[in-house]
């Protein structure tokens, strides 16, 4: 990972005013980037639910801080998403992008080396320092190459997430000293608190977690993000930023605090039916497709976060494999409405109509999309939603058939705003002048559509990698650590 | 009754910057020339810090009957203040030359300051301590005025000259009950009469309160801070430069001193003022800076805010406390060396850039310099990996392992607040398009390349802390326990 690392910076180097040079180079950064990670799933032992490729290297010992890296079958797989949509990032933004392009890529290529971080860091500290980074990047690719009110999305972006994330510094604090003196995530996950301590750490994370997710009703920042950032960055948003959060809630919250999760697990079961239930009806009076996304974005994650804390096994595979087919999909929305924006220059479902008679090819690639975005059979969206459909059922009926009307409005949502934008007659002159998709475009939406499609017919590699892990974790979370 | 001969050696860097001081003024009187003073500070300052460092000593050394100690803290400090200080006076050259405040008075003032500030770091006696809070600030006074036909900066100079008088008189008046109470001016007499605990405590505490009065105006703490604002504003931004960088190092040492050598065993009741004062400060520094629309002002308050920060570590008590604060000096020190040599940087000739709107669009203008900007903003309000992060980390897990979990928590929240304002300025640099009308960039090579270094410095730093960390645990570790 830390070879990623130095790859990705090297490709940071080539700041000059060659814009071509730099997107080969960050084209090159991202390639090998990916190629860096494939060897974690190809060399991935499925059978254990142990750490595997760590590394560790002692990095503040006046601290006890450790650079201490490795992955298990629930984060391994986000490297993997991670890397994949930064290659797509930066073929997305390979023409539209036209001034700053040296920087634009370079923040891009060290946000994903980050995020990898993110998903690898073993130690709290380590963890942190990577989680509050992140914002650095984001903040500026929404604030620079967003659209007339980027200024104030980006400083709600980061406000809003910072004030998670620094109460959770102050509980990884508390944990070290709570823990004789380690910030190392595995060792928390052993040690015996209060149940005082539990419910005041929960809410600590939850707050820096629920604020990433997003979960009703701290989801505020994220259709103003989505809105003014540029594609990419929606993508990046939409795809990996927000599955740090749901991570984040299986790597601490669930085995560091067990019996407060089990006690407050209704009221997360709660916010999250609200906000599959009522951000679906939000998303359904959008007029502004990104805005739309970003509440379907919402809603998704709440199936996500209602399959961690039901406890089973299917909850938690399905909210895992949820997070990763809606990387794709949403990715793939954003990409969409990318791809109309650069012609078009509006957003609004209004300016379009009919744009099934001009660009015909990019209509399928969207119908595709719009059917795995509202969980169609055979697309990968339909295989996490059924699985937490599933899970839910063991536990209470009525959360169960609350959940399932996700697969009611997100079609209503969904296809209504793909019937007004893409089929009819052709509403307007900008309409009628649209020009299908050329060679780069397609290349990077049918690689989404592979995906999409292949995960949702035969999902079983992805769970596989993640079975011994999700099992590790559900053994660890129904065993109460609770003293006295 | 005999004369004994101290033992100078230990006090040899401060002896030696005094003499250095009146050859500098001697050479300004005859000789009359160019840039030689600036070289003979720069020799200065380098030649004390070396020789810090070669006569330093592992154990705490006493000298001139118990008046005067030098132990490894203090050694680490007074070397971070000369450093500071060469820093600044490179940043500042052009600056001052282009003002025609490049003389000699200037210098010798430094000198003067920074002798001021060693001796208040190896104070071990309250007349030594004194001693050194005013010729320090006594130099600042002067150097604040300097620009004679500023209105603005005379006005400052004043301000700054009448509370720093009353600040003064404070500290004396607690000094004189304590020693009424101990019957010694030696801190550690002090503190052996408070810990025996015979005489009255009333008096006792009398004496600490207004102690920690003149301190918080030392510091610029609140509710002691209204000069900050006025004097950081007012002064010429070269002095500005130099009154937010090392005399911090010495306030810290100064609180140190006060209040760990001198009062430990009444940490009980000191503890419980700092808390007010941290907040106080943490609250009104960070939200009076969001108000402000001129650059040397918002920095000001945010100094204000950190100072609150660093009286946190201290408050906690323990070797981790300690050894955070002087961390987070240190880096402190680092961060608004760079951000006031940005200032100075964007100044030429007869402009200030010093309003916030100087900075829009600094990154399409020059890309390099709003990168090192954006580190130190973002590593001022404690993002990681800037080393900002670790010193209030490190600071914050002192206080929770001290078991002050709620006064971190509000620590976090103002931090918050703090963000704010410096992402606003990053937002200004990155987002905005700069004026038709911005004055062109032009500094000194030495400056710029000295700049570069320094913003790298706060990302270096951030990446591998624990060089520093170990140092600042080994000295007060050395010099305490």
């Amino acid at each position: 990972m830390p070879i990623v690392f130095g790859l990705l910076i090297l490709a940071t180097g080539g700041d000059d005013r060659n814009a071509d040079g730099q997107r080969t180079l960050a084209l090159l950064g991202a390639a090998l980037g990916l190629a860096v990670a494939i060897p974690l799933w190809t060399g991935f032992d499925a059978t254990t639910a142990d750490m595997q490729f760590t590394e560790m290297a002692a990095w503040i010992p006046a601290l006890e801080v450790n650079y201490h890296l490795g992955v298990d079958g629930i984060s391994m797989p986000f490297i993997l998403l991670n890397s994949f949509t930064t290659l797509i990032v930066i073929l997305a933004g390979w023409q539209v992008i036209q001034n700053k392009v040296g920087q634009y890529m370079a923040a891009f290529l060290i946000q994903s080396g980050i995020i990898n971080g993110v998903f690898a860091a073993l130690d709290g500290v380590l963890f942190y320092v990577f989680f509050e980074a992140m914002l650095i990047p984001l903040y500026l690719i929404v604030g620079m190459w967003g659209g007339p009110n980027r200024v104030y999305a980006a400083i709600k972006f980061f406000l809003y997430t910072l004030l998670g994330s620094l109460l959770m510094l102050v509980a990884m604090i508390y944990l070290f000293f709570a823990s004789g003196g380690s910030f190392e995530i595995l060792t928390w996950h052993k040690i015996g608190l209060t149940m005082t301590a539990q419910t005041l750490l929960f809410v600590a994370f939850f707050f820096a977690f629920a604020v990433k997710v997003p979960m009703w009703p701290v989801h505020t920042w994220l259709p103003d993000a989505h809105v003014e950032a540029p594609t990419g960055g929606s993508v990046v948003l939409a795809a990996i930023t927000l599955k740090v959060g749901a991570y984040g809630f299986l790597r601490f919250v669930l085995p560091i605090v067990p019996d407060a999760s089990h006690e407050l697990a209704g009221f997360m079961i709660f916010l999250s039916l609200v906000a599959v239930v009522y951000i679906g009806l939000v998303a359904l009076v959008q007029a502004d497709m990104k805005k739309l996304i970003a509440y379907s974005s919402i809603a998704h994650m709440g199936f996500v976060t209602l399959g961690f804390f039901i406890f089973n096994q299917w909850g938690m595979e399905g909210g895992l494999i949820q997070m990763i087919s809606h990387g794709f999909i949403s990715g793939a929305m954003f990409l969409c409405v990318g791809v109309m924006y650069d012609r078009v220059h509006s957003r609004q479902i209004a300016d379009y109509g009919g744009v099934a008679n001009t660009m015909p090819r990019f209509a399928a690639f969207f119908m595709l999309f719009a059917m795995a975005n509202s969980g169609l059979p055979a697309t990968s969206g339909f295989v996490g939603e059924f699985m937490v459909i599933l899970g839910t059922i063991q536990v209470s009926f009525w959360y169960a058939a609350l959940a399932a009307t996700t697969l009611i409005f997100g079609a209503a949502y969904t296809l209504w705003m793909y019937k007004r934008v893409v089929f009819g007659k052709i509403a307007n002159e900008h309409v009628a002048e649209l020009t299908d998709i050329n060679a780069r475009e397609f290349l990077v939406l049918s690689l989404l559509a592979v995906l999409v499609l292949g995960m949702g017919v035969y999902p079983l590699p992805v769970t596989e990698v993640m079975h011994t892990s999700v099992e590790n974790l559900l053994a660890h979370v129904a065993h109460s650590k609770l003293i006295p | 009754m005999s004369f004994q001969m101290p033992d100078i050696l230990p006090a040899l860097p401060e002896i030696f910057v005094l003499s250095m001081a009146c050859v500098l003024l001697l050479v300004e009187a005859y000789l009359k020339p160019k840039t030689a003073t600036y070289l003979i500070t720069l020799g200065t300052l380098l030649g004390s810090a070396a020789i810090t460092v070669f006569t330093g000593m592992l154990d705490p050394v006493y000298t001139f009957n118990g008046m005067f100690v030098d132990d490894v803290m203090g050694d680490m400090l007074k070397l971070m203040a000369d450093l500071a200080a060469i820093v600044a006076m490179i940043y500042s050259r052009q600056y001052l030359a282009d003002r025609e405040m490049l003389r000699g008075e200037y210098f010798a003032l430094v000198l003067f300051a920074v002798l001021g500030m060693m001796v208040m770091i190896s104070a071990s006696h309250f007349l030594t301590l004194y001693l050194g809070v005013e010729l320090l600030s006594l130099s600042l006074y002067a150097m604040v005025a300097l620009q004679r036909d500023s209105a603005r900066a005379t006005e400052a100079a004043m301000k700054y000259f009448i509370l720093g008088a009353l600040a003064s008189g404070l500290l004396l008046y607690g000094m004189s009950m304590l020693y009424g109470l101990s019957g010694s001016l030696e801190l550690s007499k002090v503190a052996r009469a408070v810990h025996e605990g015979t005489q009255s405590n009333m008096v006792m505490v009398f004496g600490l309160v207004f102690v920690v009065a003149g301190l918080g105006f030392k510091l610029g703490a609140a509710p002691f801070h209204m000069w900050v604002p006025d004097i950081y504003h007012g002064a010429p931004t070269a002095v500005t430069l130099f009154i937010g960088t090392a005399p911090k190092l010495a306030a810290f040492a100064f609180a140190m001193r006060l209040l760990v050598d001198g009062l430990q065993p009444a940490h009980g009741d000191w503890q419980q003022m700092l808390a007010v004062m941290a907040v106080m400060s943490m609250a009104i520094g960070n939200l009076a800076a969001i108000m402000q629309s001129n650059i040397k002002r918002m920095l000001a308050y945010s100094t204000i805010a950190h100072m609150g920060f660093l009286l946190l570590g201290i408050l906690s008590g323990s070797l981790a406390g300690f050894s955070a604060s002087m961390f987070y000096a240190i880096t402190y020190v680092l961060m608004s060396l760079g951000t006031f040599g940005m200032v100075i940087y964007l100044s030429s000739a007869g402009y200030e850039a010093e309003n916030l709107d100087d900075y829009k669009g600094l990154n399409a203008r020059h890309p390099w310099l709003a990168a090192i900007m954006g580190m130190l903003m973002l590593s001022m309000a404690g993002l990681p990996p800037f080393v900002g992060f670790y010193a209030k980390f490190t600071v914050l897990q002192s206080l929770v392992g001290a078991g002050w979990l709620g006064l971190a928590v509000v620590a976090v929240l103002f931090s918050l607040i703090g963000a704010y304002y410096y992402l606003r300025i990053v937002k200004l640099m990155y987002f905005d398009t700069p004026h038709a009308d911005a004055h062109p960039i032009a500094m000194a090579g030495d400056a710029r390349i000295l700049l570069s270094v320094n913003g790298l410095a706060v990302l270096g730093l951030g990446l591998m802390p624990q060089a520093l960390m170990a140092l600042c645990t080994a000295s007060v570790q050395f010099s305490y326990w």
